[in-house]
């Protein structure tokens, strides 16, 4: 084999999650309630959209979930022989095999986007004797001989893209409006929300693509990488942090919030003493201190870890439990609330005077009722999770400085605005890309959580659908 | 009345000796003292001697619950637990690894962080009711959608870019405050202006949405209509009525935040060169000062409780069909 594949704890988790999703997909069109909640929501065509923009996040995040440690190329001779390969100690993903070349090819310093030239100025010895100079970059543009065309490859490369966008779209375009016109009230699915997203997607996808084939489309920050790749990297650290930490949030809000509704007495006063004592520590100092604390235990432990990025990885999949364990609080208290409503009502009074035991009345009768909470608390937690890591990489106590993300990218690059002129673009990739995230998100999130509250308002008394729509 | 607030007071005490006994489980169970003194010393090239020496000049050479070797009640005092963890109920922080005092190095911040905090959260609270009281006044209009577009957008976007952004606009570029500092007397406002102005922008996004939510389940509500029956115009309802009603949930749901105040805020107060709380939580975990991180938990969580009775207290007064001491 040509390589090693490398199964880091945060991409099991990150695909155990991609199922456990699919999963709860499943178990919810198998609800009657929630099935509707889904037809809904799949009429709204922000709801569509925004969906289909996360769908292209996270395709980019489980492809950089795919580890694999290459073989060494100079050793390929001898261990063929000796029948033990060795494998580089760097450890790489799908997504870096497929970017290689912007992942490769490093210039010396910062470069502004889509230039040609440095950003500082180098002394060059030439025949002519010594001159200063802004010195061509070794990537960017450097196919081109005479600078005068640069302009002009720019806006042919930008060009192709958006003729290539438009020969994709159109089509698309057309069969829509002739399913439309074949079957008019087919399922209501809002395709023109995913067509529009998909079409905006490719406008600025497809240019930037064709223009990083030969510049840095974002510039270089101060090592000389490329920022595209920075920020392309920094998606899946982001959808790691917001996603597994609901992962490991979900279970202990579920549990202790239905146990601590359904069974009051003092299983009651015990979760609801622990989720106080949790909430009254600010949530910052409580994640910085137990981050800190990890930080000692990484240190005095060296010994465990055999690769750079199995040590950066471990942080992030701590730093994903100290989240979860800091967060359940919220959620668990709403699903105390609701369960303590729930339990009174008649019908789980009945299953209850039929002898059916605790455990099938919660997994029969409270979780599914619940289930709308869950998800509303998920999606909403999502955006919030994307931002408190940045914040937190900033303060330092976020994921390792080694591990690109948005937060350490807007960390090292944050100093370098006060320049002459300012190096801006590193913020300011950082920035839209996490705009682009967050704002999907909400309005993802928005979207959903008017589409079960509409369908709880049909179907049930108002007080659930008032509930839902504060909280 | 006396006696609820007494109740709720006593309340509070298991929940302290409940954090406290957290933060002293992270701080010095999961990691034991010879592994701090590992971690500032140097990790590499530390003798068995200099870590004794620094845990002696701490006092973390106790045992941490029970002192064998201590005569009498010594064996309850004489340990990292009541030194060090449970004297912090009576206000002894300790010293920071600087060797200042924390109790006083903490009152000394308290000023600054209160001149930044105080004025964003009441200009804040102040624009985001207006907003939100506009945003219903015309609601299901065009104006009302844009608006909640924006406020959306503008929670989306990182309170990191609004302070770098700000920071670079108004006081790189357009030179009209200082970057950062902080002075004394009336000439301060200078510096207060940025840090405000941004708090403000980055969080009335947030707030004018969720305050919406409250003014538009008052506007269908029975007294809203009878109202209307009488002939009131829209604004007298909206001014005399609903903004009344809405401002219960409002001012109750933001009471619980006044006392975390003191806490200063993080982010702004490092970025803006603020002598206040924030940056001095900040400082300390950047330094890996463990006992200013430990003061500052138990203070935070002190303040949460305080907002928690607080909560309570503006409840009862502002309905007067919560009665004090019953449920």
């Amino acid at each position: 084999m040509n390589f090693q594949p490398v199964l880091l704890w945060s991409d099991l988790l990150f695909w155990l999650l991609a199922f456990a999703v699919i999963g709860l997909g499943v178990y919810s069109a198998r609800v009657e309630h929630l099935r509707r909640a889904w037809t809904r929501l799949g009429r709204d065509p922000v709801a569509t959209g925004t969906a289909s923009i996360l769908c292209v996040f996270l395709a980019v995040g489980l492809m950089d979930s795919l580890h694999y440690r290459p073989r060494l190329e100079e050793n390929l001779a001898a261990s063929e022989t000796l029948d033990a390969a060795r494998y580089a100690v760097e450890v790489r993903s799908l997504l870096d095999a497929l970017l290689s070349d912007l992942r490769e090819q490093h210039e010396k310093t910062y470069s502004a986007p889509l230039a040609i030239r440095l950003y500082v100025m180098e002394t060059e010895e030439t025949e002519m004797g010594v001159t200063r100079d802004y010195p061509r970059l070794t990537r960017g543009g450097a196919h081109l001989a005479d600078e005068s065309g640069h302009r002009r490859d720019l806006l042919l490369r930008a060009a192709q893209g958006i003729v290539l966008a438009a020969l994709l779209l159109f089509p698309l375009k057309m069969a829509l409006a002739r399913h439309r016109k074949r079957c008019p009230d087919a399922s209501g699915f809002a395709w023109q929300g995913v067509l529009h997203a998909l079409g905006v997607f490719l406008l600025f996808a497809l240019p930037i693509a064709f223009l990083a084939a030969g510049y840095h489309v974002f510039g270089t920050d101060k090592v000389g990488q490329d920022v595209l790749y920075q920020a392309l990297k920094s998606i899946r650290t982001a959808l790691v942090i917001s996603l597994v930490t609901t992962l490991i949030m979900l279970p202990l809000a579920i549990f202790l919030g239905i146990v601590a509704g359904y069974f009051r007495g003092w299983a009651d006063d015990l979760i609801q003493y622990v989720y106080t004592v949790l909430n009254s520590i600010p949530g910052v100092l409580l994640i910085a201190a137990a981050v800190l604390m990890m930080q000692v235990f990484i240190d005095t432990h060296p010994q465990w870890f055999t690769t750079a990025a199995e040590r950066a990885d471990l942080r992030l999949v701590a730093l994903c439990f100290i989240l979860g364990v800091t967060s359940w609080t919220g959620l668990a208290r709403l699903l105390r609330g609701e369960t303590l409503k729930l339990r009174e009502l008649d019908y789980i009074q009945a299953a209850r005077a039929f002898g059916v035991s605790s455990a099938r009345i919660i997994a029969r009768h409270l979780l599914p009722n619940l289930m709308h909470l869950v998800i509303i608390a998920l999606v909403m937690d999502f955006s919030a999770l994307v931002l408190t890591e940045a914040v937190l990489s900033y303060i330092g106590i976020g994921v390792d400085p080694a591990m690109m993300s948005f937060g350490s990218m807007i960390n090292n690059a944050r100093m370098e605005l006060s320049r002459e002129p300012a190096v801006w673009w590193s913020l300011a990739a950082a920035f839209a890309f996490m705009l682009i995230l967050v704002l999907c998100a909400n309005l993802f999130a928005d979207a959903l959580r008017n589409a079960l509250a509409d369908t709880l308002a049909d179907s049930q008394p108002e007080d659930r659908a008032s509930s839902l729509a504060t909280g | 009345m006396l006696a609820y607030l007494l109740r709720r007071l006593l309340y509070a005490i298991p929940i302290l000796i409940g954090v406290n006994l957290l933060t002293f489980t992270l701080f010095f169970m999961v990691n034991t003292p010879d592994d701090m003194a590992r971690m500032q010393l140097g990790v590499k090239y530390v003798t068995v001697e200099a870590i004794g020496k620094w845990k002696a000049e701490r006092g973390y050479d106790l045992p941490l619950f029970w002192n064998a070797n201590a005569a009498g009640i010594g064996k309850l005092t004489h340990t990292i637990f009541t030194q060090k963890s449970a004297r912090m109920f009576i206000g002894d922080f300790g010293r920071a690894e600087n060797g200042r005092d924390i109790a006083r190095e903490i009152s000394a911040r308290m000023g600054p962080s209160l001149a930044i905090a105080v004025p964003t959260f009441f200009l804040t609270l102040f624009v985001a009711i207006c907003l939100a009281l506009m945003l219903a006044f015309f609601r299901a209009t065009t104006l009302d959608f844009w608006g909640v577009v924006i406020c959306v957008l503008m929670m989306s976007i990182s309170s990191l870019f609004y302070i770098i952004g700000g920071q670079y606009l108004f006081a790189k570029v357009w030179q009209l405050v200082p970057i950062s500092g902080f002075g004394e007397g009336l000439d301060n406002w200078r510096f207060l202006l940025l840090p405000v102005l941004i708090g403000i922008v980055s969080g009335v996004g947030a707030s004018t949405r969720w305050y919406r939510t409250f003014f538009l389940e008052e506007v269908n509500k029975d007294y809203v209509r009878t109202a209307r029956a009488k002939g009131l115009p829209e604004t007298q309802v909206f001014f005399r009525h609903i903004l009344r009603n809405a401002l219960i949930p409002i001012l109750t749901g933001v009471v619980a935040l006044i006392p975390l105040l003191f806490m200063g805020s993080l982010l702004t107060e490092s970025f803006f060169g603020i002598p206040g709380l924030g940056s001095y939580t900040i400082d300390a975990i950047n330094a890996q000062d463990f006992s200013v991180v430990r003061s500052m938990v138990f203070i935070g969580s002190a303040l949460y409780i305080l907002g928690l009775i607080l909560t309570d207290i503006s409840y009862t007064l502002v309905d007067p069909r919560i009665q004090f001491g019953k449920k």
